[in-house]
């Protein structure tokens, strides 16, 4: 069975602790700097960047972990981790997977909000 | 237990995440404090170094100054040094955590954050502080604040080191038929304005007060730290000691109370300088043949009939603007040969 794309425990306990309006506006704030982090990623990579990639992956993954997106957490750790090598040995598909489970995790986190 | 919400602690967020900065300010303005936020290392810097805050959570991750560049500065900052910083950070790897650790970091948590973590490790944080700043506040109170500068910087250890400087001893004369001619509450209350000026008199002019004895002041310049003309620094501090005493006789006799003198003696040349005791209780001293003669010389203004008398190596270290007349040699108990012995005029010009 694949990970959900938001463990719901974890994003529970943030509404319980946060306040569920503060947790709109956080979400809110994350579907902002979410699309910023993967245009860092893909600029840094392009330029070869190895610091700017790090930690924009290391932000990525940060925030995936506060939301309980754990797929997406477990993807930018891996990045952030392994740095710009394997990502360039990939021509980019491994930003484009990115980039999909990010996506996933939006539109997951769109509805949670408002639940 | 400390209650945080009573002295409005003020906390730094120190993030270049939005989110992250977000979640923890909630977290903490939650848990009632003040919460600033700054963005990376070096606006948390430039914020630190212009308002003052009771604690730091810090990122590790940050462009332009990272979290590691922050810690180093504080570490080598006198006036941030002693300000707590949590590491709130997903560092991978415990290397980066011990590094923190090394750098000054008072406490490492990983994020997420658990906020019940976090306000335990908060509280744990300040009560630390609170203590520290208590002993700070003692310190200053129990010892002169060269010394207490002397004492954070480079430690406490027994033993002392060679210097040159201007030992000073001063007391009341007659100071045993006053204190027996009213009460003690009086005597005590006469004893503290009196300090309260000499204090003032010497710590203006460089010298470090190593000794009270009932009515008597020892006092040392050009050690713990260096002063290039403690001579005239201990001469001048003297004569303003003087005419210190002179104000607050106009202040006693109107109040119709019994006036004060004082007599001054002043030596200078080489010593040694440092801590000495037990480890459990020690005192900052000077020590050496100088001392012995400034002592001398205090004792002798009362045969002498002046109120300042200084030493030989004094008198050649002063400026021309200081009026001295030689008194001749002195035969002091345990020295071999007699001492030169001047009085300065306590008038300054």
């Amino acid at each position: 069975m694949p990970a959900p794309t938001i463990d719901r425990a974890t994003f529970d306990e943030l509404k319980d602790t946060a306040g569920a309006e503060f947790v709109v506006e956080l979400v809110d704030t994350f579907l902002v700097e979410g699309p910023a982090m993967l245009d860092d990623l893909r600029r840094s990579l392009a330029a070869q960047n190895a610091d700017q990639f790090r930690r924009a992956a290391h932000s990525l993954k940060s925030n995936s972990n506060t939301f309980g997106a754990l797929t997406l957490a477990a993807m930018a750790k891996e990045l952030e981790l392994t740095g710009l090598a394997p990502a360039l040995a990939a021509n980019g598909a491994t930003l484009d997977a990115l980039a999909q489970e990010y996506a996933r995790v939006a539109a997951a986190l769109t509805e949670l909000k408002h639940a | 237990m400390h209650d945080e919400r009573r002295g409005g602690t003020r906390l730094l967020v120190v993030d270049d995440n939005k989110v992250n900065r977000l979640l923890l300010t909630r977290s903490l303005e939650q848990q009632g404090h003040a919460v600033a936020t700054a963005e990376n290392g070096r606006i948390a810097l430039e914020t630190l170094r212009r308002e003052s805050f009771d604690l730091v959570l810090l990122d590790m991750e940050m462009p332009e100054m990272n979290g590691f560049q922050v810690l180093e500065q504080l570490k080598g900052d006198l006036q941030l040094r002693d300000v707590p910083v949590i590491v709130t950070s997903s560092l991978e790897g415990i290397d980066n955590v011990v590094r923190c650790i090394e750098l000054g970091a008072e406490d490492y948590l990983p994020k997420p954050v658990n906020p019940v973590l976090l306000k335990a490790r908060i509280g744990a944080s300040l009560e630390k502080k609170r203590l520290r700043d208590q002993q700070k506040v003692l310190l200053r109170r129990f010892a002169a604040p060269e010394v207490a500068q002397d004492l954070q910087s480079s430690g406490f250890a027994l033993g002392g080191k060679r210097v040159q400087a201007s030992v000073m001893f001063s007391d009341i004369r007659g100071f045993t038929s006053l204190a027996e001619s009213q009460p003690p509450e009086e005597t005590i209350e006469l004893l503290n304005t009196y300090y309260e000026l000499m204090f003032d008199a010497i710590s203006s002019h460089g010298g470090v007060v190593t000794l009270m004895m009932g009515d008597g002041l020892m006092s040392v310049f050009g050690a713990p730290v260096p002063l290039p003309d403690h001579g005239e620094s201990a001469v001048r501090s003297a004569q303003e000691m003087v005419e210190l005493v002179d104000l607050f006789n106009v202040e006693r006799t109107a109040a119709g109370k019994p006036t004060i003198r004082i007599g001054i003696g002043i030596a200078s040349g080489e010593m040694v300088a440092g801590y000495t005791g037990t480890n459990k209780r020690a005192t900052y001293t000077c020590i050496g043949d100088t001392v012995n003669l400034a002592a001398r010389l205090e004792t002798h203004t009362k045969v002498a009939q002046r109120v300042i008398l200084i030493d030989e190596a004094t008198r050649s270290s002063l400026s021309e603007r200081i009026a001295v007349e030689p008194l001749g040699p002195v035969p002091f108990k345990g020295k071999a040969a007699a001492v030169e012995v001047f009085a300065v005029d306590p008038a300054r010009r």
